[in-house]
């Protein structure tokens, strides 16, 4: 189990440098770096303003060079510029300060300075997540618990009305992105053409107050998408178990059905549906996206937006670096609680 | 001249009838699903449940429904408020009580027959909005009929198809069996619907109403059903679903948008799903250091966060440096690749194959290959100008890269994975005993036997190629700002929601069915396929 861990960390670590690597390349093709110089500076420079505003930052420098120092192997930039000012990598691209050190890249703690926000990216990176980090307990605590009561009533009696009704219900979920059923909710529940008005269709006071006015859409418009695939699953799980003999045998014995479901089936139905929910939390984070655009919550997703579209370089690979971890861990935490489960398996 | 109404004249008679139907029915299903969540009566069951536990499900069930319409206000249900909260809430769980005691008097055939008859109801009624509205001018049947009207053509297609099909089902393989399960009927129905309102509507024009991307004065922020102002007489007198931001038509924009998302989407998969199984079938079939290698260029592009993909890749800036281009040339190599190893493998030892058939086969793939790439006055133009058979877009390349990129990973992994399984099998150990290549084992063997989940999954990834689609328009990347695909109109239109409702849903509500009718459709095939 030890020697499985330390493997699957070690192909975490390489794909993460691999993609880190592939990002950093992509943001700093010439035309990125010029958004960014005419983004920083101003959008009327010359061309040559933009390559010598590129040089004196360091820029232009080869990429493994600037990839090593952004990871932290080789030291920072110290540059003489053509203005004459000197800059160095690790004084945030500005005047040399005299304490900064030679090395600062990620192994040494520094996410760099975020071009967009004019903050250091780990503070922002701590401050977008915390709020992403409560949207999505609040989605797992709504998806979680309905996806599988769905999933268990649907797969207890397969092929009765309920599981024919649940079923439909699930795909008809699955079918319906986030950016479909959000905008549903929020013509329904906030319009004034409908006029209802039970809730807010902006989450961004939510940030600091969750109320259920102002955070049940967000948090409904995640969970309906996800909640359908798990369902299934669940449902595919439990229909399994229900044909085993050991539920036969209780039924015989004279268990009564509430008890034969709840304590004889759930427990072998919920191992496959743990796998699935593992995996599925990556797939949340492109539904966290679309909803923290769509209901101005300003969180996680918000930040990626934000940084792509003014190629905020740093931002960028430490976001990246977030969700390849968060897709890499979520895999080895549904590995290992695989076992641990079912423990028919064994991991060689 | 007036607004349509949704029903016109006819809806004053209709209306009534409509709405009766409707309530009837909700009212009917809401007891039924109460009823049906625990038997008391079970045909089967040997242990039934205790009354006590038995009567939850309704109590929850009709009480809430109760609780949330007396939030609404409606003014039936308003007096069941009484002015507080916790009381009323306790109050219609009471009734709740009561009226489930009262269901499990009925047995539960009863209620299922009563809902099934009022659904059927409710939709001749509202087929017969559709089909009145075929014959009359769109002021006597509204809204509802006129769109009906708009789209002859499709139901004229439709109805020719399922004629057909239904007809002769027995002959068509597996594609008639849909026809045996009514889940695969109407996910094929919403997919051909799409499928021939592109056709006939984005194709040939005989659908939209209006050009979707002119704008008339005076016609912007409508409410659906706003005539149009200074019309000249060949003009449609209408705009049907109102108008937008920019005083376009809604109706014909969401029409002539599915022509863009029914030709790229699946273009894409069949893309994403000649890159898998060009790779997935050796990765699996060999093993060995060419497995991990591709296993592990998989994982990773699966790693990467999709939407984090899609801004990295489809922005103006990428287009410049003509990195799409270069993807491009390298994807879809793979299905020239697949062709002629797939016609080399089998037909290698037959008679004219490589000095005729094979070459031909080659010049058209690669010709049509080179076309795709290559691109005027960019750094691939591979073709000169005269022999380059169609450009296409580079907005729409680099949706149509980004899509497939992120689909093939997917379905190389299932390919690999169904091979790995397949290859213990006794017929290819037959076919390595007759001394077959290994290309061949691996095309003519394997894969025809691994079709069944390919084509259910096929399916399932069109529908997903399409949320892909939308999500790119949703973020306003790749494609125009006004340009009439779904995702970009959803974007365009979600700014003013709150009082302008048709701009974003109506392509809304396209997307979803689409998608629904996809999924559906995988499931009807699903079931099908297993069944023999």
């Amino acid at each position: 189990m030890g020697m499985f861990i330390l493997r699957r960390t070690g192909v975490m670590l390489l794909t993460a440098i691999c993609l880190t690597f592939i990002v950093f390349i992509m943001t700093n093709l010439y035309p990125n770096l010029e958004k960014l110089a005419k983004n920083e500076g101003n959008f009327r420079m010359s061309d040559a303003e933009v390559a010598s505003f590129l040089g004196n930052r360091g820029y232009t420098q080869g990429k493994l060079q600037n990839y090593g120092e952004w990871l932290g192997v080789l030291p920072g930039y110290v540059i003489e510029g053509i203005d004459g000012k000197t800059r160095g990598r690790c004084s945030n691209h500005g005047a040399i300060v005299e304490d900064a050190g030679r090395y600062c890249g990620v192994l040494q703690g520094d996410w760099g300075f975020s071009s967009r926000f004019k903050e250091p990216v780990s503070k922002i990176v701590a401050k977008r997540l915390a709020l992403t980090g409560k949207l999505m307990f609040w989605v797992l605590v709504v998806m979680i618990p309905s996806a599988l009561i769905i999933g268990i009533m649907a797969g207890m009696r397969e092929g009765s009305r309920l599981d024919r009704a649940l079923s439909t219900g699930a795909i008809v979920t699955t079918a319906t992105p986030e950016y479909v059923s959000g905008v549903i909710f929020i013509a329904i529940f906030t319009s004034s053409a409908v006029g209802l008005k039970w809730f807010k269709g902006s989450a961004t006071s939510a940030m600091e107050n969750a109320t259920l006015e102002n955070f049940l859409l967000p948090v409904l418009t995640i969970a309906l998408y996800g909640m359908g695939y798990i369902a299934r699953m669940t449902r595919a799980s439990m229909a399994e178990v229900m044909t085993a003999q050991y539920i036969r045998t209780a039924r015989l014995k004279g268990v009564s059905f509430a008890n034969i479901v709840l304590k004889h089936a759930l427990r072998n139905a919920l191992i496959a549906p743990f796998t699935v929910i593992m995996l599925q939390i990556p797939w949340l984070l492109n539904g966290v996206v679309i909803v923290e655009v769509l209901f101005n919550f300003k969180g996680f997703g918000w930040v990626l937006v934000q940084a792509a579209s003014n190629n905020d370089i740093d931002l960028l690979l430490a976001v990246s670096v977030v969700g390849v971890v968060v897709v890499l861990l979520t895999q080895l935490i549904s590995d290992i609680g695989y076992v641990f489960l079912n423990p028919r398996i064994r991991i060689t | 001249m007036q607004n349509l109404t949704w029903t016109g004249t006819l809806g004053v008679y209709l209306n009534p009838l409509f709405l009766t139907a409707l309530s009837a029915f909700f009212v009917f299903a809401v007891s039924a699903a109460a009823r049906g969540f625990s038997r008391l009566d079970g045909r089967t069951l040997l242990n039934p449940t205790p009354p006590s536990i038995a009567l939850l499900g309704p109590t929850a069930v009709i009480g809430l429904v109760l609780w949330l319409l007396s939030l609404t206000g409606l003014p039936p249900f308003a007096m069941l408020g009484l002015g507080n909260m916790t009381l009323s809430l306790v109050v219609c769980l009471v009734i709740g009580l009561a009226t489930g005691f009262g269901l499990f008097q009925i047995s539960s055939e009863l209620i299922f027959k009563l809902v099934w008859s009022t659904f059927y109801v409710v939709l001749c009624l509202f087929l017969i909005y559709f089909i009145v509205g075929l014959f009359v001018v769109p002021e006597t049947a509204g809204i509802v009929g006129a769109i009906s009207k708009q789209l002859t053509p499709t139901w004229i297609a439709l109805l020719v198809t399922f004629a057909v099909s239904i007809y002769f089902k027995r002959s068509l393989g597996l594609y008639g069996k849909l026809f045996d399960s009514p889940i695969g009927m109407i996910g094929l129905g919403l997919v051909l619907f799409w499928v021939f309102t592109a056709l006939l509507g984005a194709g040939f024009d005989l659908i939209a109403t209006h050009d979707p991307l002119s704008q008339v004065s005076g016609m912007k922020n409508k409410h659906p059903g706003i005539p149009l102002r200074g019309a000249e007489a060949n003009d449609y007198p209408y705009y049907l679903f109102g108008g937008d931001t920019l005083a376009r038509d809604v109706f014909s924009r969401a029409i002539v948008g599915s022509g863009i998302v029914i030709v790229i989407a699946p273009a894409a998969t069949v893309f994403a799903f000649m890159i898998g199984i060009t790779l997935g079938l050796p990765a699996g079939y060999f093993g060995g250091r060419l497995d991990t290698v591709l296993s592990f260029l998989s994982n990773m592009v699966l790693a990467f966060p999709v939407i984090l993909l899609f801004f990295l890749l489809v922005t103006p800036e990428i287009i410049e440096s003509g990195l799409p281009n270069y993807l491009a040339v390298i994807l879809f190599v793979f299905p020239v690749i697949f062709i002629a190893v797939a016609q080399f493998s089998k037909n290698r030892l037959k008679p004219n194959f490589l000095t005729l058939k094979l070459p031909i086969i080659m010049i058209i793939a690669l010709w049509l290959y080179l076309s795709l790439v290559s691109e005027t006055d960019t750094t691939i133009a591979l073709l000169p100008p005269l022999l380059d058979l169609f450009d296409v877009p580079s907005e729409i390349l680099v949706v149509f890269v980004s899509v497939v990129f992120v689909n093939s990973p997917t379905v190389f992994r299932i390919v690999r994975g169904l091979t790995l399984d397949v290859k213990t099998r006794d017929y290819v150990a037959a076919a390595q005993t007759r001394g077959e290549g290994p290309w061949y084992i691996m095309l003519w063997e394997i894969l025809p036997n691994v079709r069944g989940p390919l084509i259910v999954d096929f399916c399932l990834r069109i529908g997903y190629a399409t949320i892909l689609l939308g999500t790119l328009g949703f973020f306003g990347l790749g494609l125009e700002s006004e340009s009439p695909d779904w995702g970009t109109t959803i974007n365009a239109g979600r700014k003013l929601l709150s009082v302008y409702l048709a701009p974003p849903l109506v392509p809304a509500f396209a997307l979803m069915s689409l998608v629904l009718g996809l999924n559906l459709l995988a499931d009807g095939l699903r079931e099908e396929s297993l069944r023999d």
